[in-house]
């Protein structure tokens, strides 16, 4: 049994967060530049232009790339061989959590869903976290974050589809989905698509694929292909960057596949604004 | 063919019927922050027939709810967030005189209809470029609902803050004209 301090862990996920805030993953940042490089519209291209500049600035001041520096979203895997020490795996997520967003100069965006009164008098200064665990083999912690924004999360949807709406059904929802969205996800965007599972593996799952880094490829040669199939018919979309009419709209279509009920086709689509900050880490 | 404009607040029906859609304005002068929750008071205040914490004739209110200063900046990152939200208490304001609002994404038919009734513009500013603009707000005093945080009310001081014109007072939208330039059937 390896012991792992609580301390530890509350450390080191505090210091993600505050360098993810400020610092555009290179598979982000790669992926930006070759939008900006094949991008059509002279006005997207602009706008393509202030996005590397601010990763630029961000970078090199140590600000927030931006204001909705999201709500925090965990997936750990907890090794069977690790204890630890000194206090619960979840209450060091947060604290590590809140202890990130203040040190930070970071942004407290939990409220009550209806009174809409801030969480960071009450629960906790941006919290509670978002934290998806498992128990996998092994004496490590394995901790996948992101900060997940406002505007790209209100746009997401899901719906269990009859089995017959087969791959096609998955292409034209997720199509629609980006369509109706247009500018208001802050595009170019990374997909996120959940297929199979029950309806809240299929949600997950779309959340989960959003971690992956642009730019891999998927393990599943049929899901890799639909994964290109969908890119290129959201990019005919014409959408552009911030929506201001363009070529290159999304970034990649990211899936997750799972078994799922014969009566069943879950899909989910989580959508992923240009900003995307994630991170992983192992302890 | 766009323009590119340098305008300083407040602003008037001389001034925004001369912009159409696509072109860029740098706006300097005083803006005033505001995002849902500070929306609906401002809202509750006119219904009441009481006064609003700022001057709204004129006025362009920026959607935004910026994160904390470092110790030495007036504001933290500040970039749009999505305008929709602020639909249904826009045109209420428009109507008591709010000329500009900046922020980001779709508005709908009642925000358009109120633009091109009372000569206000609806501007764009770079979603997720809060670092960027940021650095374009050289002052920020919150005036009113502090208990909001980051959605409470704000006078910000800008100097050549960069904006693009999504509606213009003529009823036209950059977001339809761009992606019909560039949609592939």
């Amino acid at each position: 049994m390896r012991e792992i301090a609580y301390e530890e862990i509350v450390k080191n996920v505090r210091d993600i967060i505050i360098y993810s805030a400020s610092n555009l993953p290179q598979d982000a940042l790669k992926a930006m530049k070759e939008a900006y490089k094949n991008e059509k519209s002279p006005v997207s291209k602009e706008v393509l232009k202030q996005l590397l500049d601010n990763a630029d600035i961000a970078s090199s001041e140590a600000r927030p790339l931006c204001q909705d520096t999201g709500l925090a979203v965990f997936f750990i895997k907890l090794g069977a061989d690790v204890r630890v020490v000194g206090g619960l795996l979840t209450d060091a997520i947060n604290e590590g959590t809140e202890k990130g967003y203040i040190d930070g100069y970071l942004r407290a965006s939990t409220c009550h869903p209806f009174t809409r009164a801030n969480n960071k008098d009450t629960i906790g200064y941006n919290l509670p976290a978002i934290i998806h665990l498992d128990i996998v083999e092994g004496d490590k912690i394995e901790i996948e974050y992101a900060a997940k924004g406002g505007g790209s999360e209100n746009v997401s949807r899901a719906r269990v589809f009859p089995p017959a709406a087969g791959k096609q059904g998955v292409i034209d929802y997720v199509r629609e989905c980006i369509s109706d969205a247009g500018p208001n996800p802050c595009p170019p965007l990374t997909v996120g698509v959940g297929i199979g599972g029950t309806f809240e593996k299929a949600v997950i799952s779309s959340k989960h694929a959003l971690f992956r880094n642009i730019g891999s490829i998927n393990e599943d040669p049929e899901m890799a292909e639909l994964e290109g199939v969908i890119k290129k018919e959201l990019n005919k979309l014409g959408i552009g960057t911030m929506g201001m009419g363009g070529t290159e709209t999304v970034l990649a279509v990211h899936i997750e596949a799972n078994p799922c009920h014969i009566a069943s086709l879950p899909v989910s689509v989580n959508v992923q604004c240009h900003s995307s900050r994630h991170t992983h880490i192992t302890i | 063919m766009s323009k590119t404009y340098h305008l300083t607040t407040p602003l008037n029906d001389e001034i925004t019927s001369k912009l159409h859609s696509g072109d860029i304005v740098y706006i300097s002068g005083t803006i005033y922050t505001a995002r849902d929750a500070a929306h609906k008071k401002l809202v509750d205040l006119l219904d009441k027939g009481k006064e609003l914490p700022f001057d709204i004739k004129g006025a362009i209110i920026y959607f935004v709810g910026p994160t904390p200063p470092k110790p030495g900046d007036p504001i933290g990152s500040a970039g749009p967030t999505t305008s929709y939200r602020m639909d249904s208490y826009s045109p209420r304001l428009i109507a008591e005189g709010l000329k500009g609002m900046i922020g980001k994404g779709k508005r709908n038919e009642d925000v358009t209809d109120a633009c091109q009734k009372h000569k206000a513009i609806y501007f764009g500013a770079t979603g997720g470029a809060g670092a960027l603009l940021g650095k374009k707000i050289k002052s920020a005093e919150i005036i009113a609902y502090e208990e909001l945080g980051p959605e409470a009310v704000r006078k910000l001081e800008v100097v050549d803050f960069p904006v693009t014109v999504i509606n213009d007072t003529y009823g036209e939208d950059l977001y339809k004209i761009g992606r019909l330039q560039y949609e592939v059937k």
